[in-house]
């Protein structure tokens, strides 16, 4: 059992995704596993067919998943992006600003970090450095 | 100097929020060892051999009176009433508790500090040339350069968790005194056809696989700067290895990967990437071109810092050594050495810090700076106050005249503090500079750079020490291995090992026989130590570093 994060808390996925994984990636995918040693070039001619891509944290000190996500946007990706695995809390707001829509943990982590610590780093657009300097001039 | 805005208060007023949760969620247990370990590393916070250590950033080593006062409050109030300046621009409090580090770093922002990613797998605090905006060779300021790469570089949300710490060094002069080719990427600024931009070096490094940055890119335009950063840090944080945390760092991954290859990636990382900056980031720059703009300088009368320059040898000396010309006629860039013979390097009291402050705001139009070196720097002091500055620093113990001499030494914590250490480094640094000290050689000696790490982690930079010292444990015995040659200046060189280490008791007659020999083949005392290492060579200075009296005795019966 896993727990969807979103800004306004935590939520339990109201269907079964079926994800594919890269080798089996065609036109008709709609929703796609990844993990953190994707080539991302091998998915550039999918991104406007795909809805969801999963990124996989196998752990949230490996922090792969964020440049991925940064870079799916920068290549045109507009569809929905998921951190899944060991995302801590803390991570929220770096998940968020790297592009991810929401982001999805075990019920387990769900439990030992509960929804008001999430709930305290949803505030990921405020005090941005990389948004403000990005802007324009 | 830089302000903080509403930007910057806001935002470190919220990390540290965020940093008393961590704590409160650890202590509670949300948090597991392993998942606070790296939090707490970001706000830099490590678990030293006997308690938490805080490191508290110097963006680019340049601080006010106000910040040092706050500086020596914290070390009174929280620590045992002194800091330890590093080599990287940074303070350290050795004995601060876990639960006081939330309240620590909220006297922090008080001042407009902070202790944001000095530790950890992130961007690390960068660092620039200490002498900027008061040295003759500066094309300009590097530091409005530094305050963009800091703003860019704090909480940057993909480069938390990368594969290894990440050091940035920025220059404005010809001559390198920030170390750019030892960092991952070094910046030098220079000018290409009126447009300023940066040569960006790559690769360096030094740790247990020393190696010498390679120039990337001759020359990129300041507005692609920080685009072509991002760049690179992205491609490593995908391509740098996980697998094995010394084989990491970006030296290792474009030494694996080869930098035609490295260049070509980033390269087309950064034709995603560059759209993305529309602007702003520039219009900050003039912003920090006006916080960073030059004091008005005047002409003053000299007569009495000649006279007293004629008439006291301990002012002259001290004079001759420790002052660096300023790019303004009748200034000078005063350093004030904490390499006092037999005191341990970097460190300082509260007391000196507070008197250091005082004379900050009178004689250095509040401003201080920490150089890599571990020494402290008055960048802007008229030459007529010298004199008064100079029996300010007496009376504290900080008038030594050592600055580039033998005993002004880079020694890491070693085994008195670090919990990686393998051997002790400050009790050698203290021997080597009350040795030579009562030798009275030092002065006749000359330029010497001598850097002593206690572990092959070389916090201490002895591979670019021109004598370096590596302390190692062999069988439960400190050792230490010798290095010559090593440079970390624009001409970089890694020192060369001679051959088998010594022990505590040996190191001091080791460097000894080196400094006879020099003294003994230099062409003239113009002749500097590197200078006739380079023309000597590793050989003969081996020999006589090996050449004890017995092993002279075994040569004679042979």
């Amino acid at each position: 059992m896993t727990v969807i994060i979103n800004d306004e808390g935590l939520s339990t996925p109201e269907k079964e995704i079926t994800y594919e994984r890269a080798d089996t990636l065609n036109k008709a995918t709609c929703a796609l596993d990844i993990s953190a040693d994707q080539d991302l070039n091998a998915l550039s001619d999918y991104l406007e067919t795909l809805t969801l891509i999963r990124i996989e944290f196998a752990s949230f000190a490996d922090g792969r998943g964020f440049s991925l996500a940064r870079i799916l946007r920068l290549m045109g990706f507009s569809g929905h992006l998921r951190a899944y695995g060991h995302v801590i809390s803390d991570q929220y707001a770096m998940a968020r600003r790297s592009g991810f829509d929401d982001v999805e943990v075990s019920k387990a982590l769900a439990t030992r970090q509960p929804e008001a610590e999430w709930l305290f780093r949803s505030n990921w657009s405020a005090h941005d450095y990389q948004t403000r300097l990005r802007k324009s001039a | 100097m830089y302000k903080y805005n509403d930007f910057d208060h806001a935002f470190v007023t919220s990390r540290n929020a965020q940093f008393r949760e961590q704590v409160n969620r650890r202590i509670s247990g949300a948090l597991s060892e392993d998942e606070f370990k790296p939090l707490r590393l970001m706000n830099g916070l490590y678990l030293q051999l006997h308690a938490y250590m805080l490191r508290v950033a110097i963006p680019y080593g340049t601080l006010n009176s106000a910040q040092m006062r706050q500086l020596a409050m914290i070390a009174d109030r929280w620590d045992k009433g002194y800091g330890h300046f590093t080599t990287r621009q940074n303070i350290q409090f050795n004995w601060t508790k876990l639960q006081d580090v939330p309240d620590i770093l909220d006297a922090l922002a008080e001042v407009e500090m902070h202790a944001i990613q000095t530790s950890g797998n992130t961007i690390r605090n960068v660092t620039a040339d200490h002498f900027a905006g008061a040295a003759a060779d500066e094309i300009v300021d590097p530091r409005i350069y530094a305050e963009l790469i800091r703003q860019w570089s704090t909480d940057h949300p993909e480069f938390q968790f990368l594969p290894r710490k990440f050091k940035v060094a920025v220059t404005g002069a010809k001559q390198d005194r920030a170390v750019i080719h030892a960092h991952d990427i070094g910046l030098q600024i220079i000018e290409q056809n009126c447009i300023l931009g940066m040569r960006v070096i790559i690769g360096g490094g030094l740790g247990r696989t020393p190696m010498i940055g390679k120039v990337i890119r001759e020359f990129v335009a300041m507005d692609d700067i920080l685009p072509y950063l991002e760049s690179v840090v992205s491609v490593w944080n995908l391509l740098g290895r996980r697998d094995n945390k010394y084989k990491a760092r970006i030296k290792i991954t474009i030494h694996e990967n080869g930098i035609d290859e490295f260049s070509r990636l980033v390269d087309e990382r950064f034709a995603l990437i560059r759209p993305s900056f529309q602007g702003f980031d520039q219009t900050l720059l003039s912003e920090f071109s006006d916080a960073f703009i030059a004091p008005k300088f005047q002409r003053f009368d000299l007569s009495a810092f000649d006279a007293r320059y004629q008439g006291d040898p301990n002012f002259r000396s001290w004079v001759d050594t420790n002052i660096t010309a300023h790019k303004q006629a009748d200034y000078a860039i005063a350093t004030i050495s904490l390499k006092s013979h037999g005191e341990t390097p970097g460190d300082a009291s509260s007391a000196q810090m507070r008197r250091i402050a005082d004379l900050a705001e009178t004689y250095s139009y509040d401003e201080l700076r920490i150089s890599h070196e571990q020494n402290i720097v008055m960048p802007h002091v008229q030459k007529a106050h010298l004199p008064d500055v100079y029996d300010a620093l007496r009376a504290i113990g900080l008038a030594t005249g050592n600055i580039g001499l033998i005993s002004d030494i880079i020694a890491c914590p070693g085994m008195d503090y670090c919990a990686l250490a393998t051997a002790r480094s400050i009790p050698i640094a203290q021997n080597i500079a009350t040795h030579f000290d009562a030798l009275k050689l030092e002065h006749d000696i000359g330029p010497l750079k001598i850097k002593i790490s206690g572990c092959i982690n070389a916090c201490g930079h002895h591979h670019v020490g021109h004598i370096g010292i590596l302390g190692l444990d062999r069988a439960g015995i400190e050792n230490y291995q010798i290095m010559l040659g090593g440079d970390g200046t624009e001409t970089p060189a890694i020192g060369e090992r001679t051959g088998p280490g010594f022990g505590a008791d040996e190191v001091i007659p080791a460097i000894e026989r080196l400094i006879h020999f020099y003294l003994n083949e230099r062409l003239a005392p113009s002749e500097t130590f590197l200078e006739c290492y380079r023309r000597l060579g590793l050989g003969p200075f081996k020999t006589a570093l090996y050449e004890t009296e017995q092993s002279k005795a075994r040569a004679n019966a042979a």
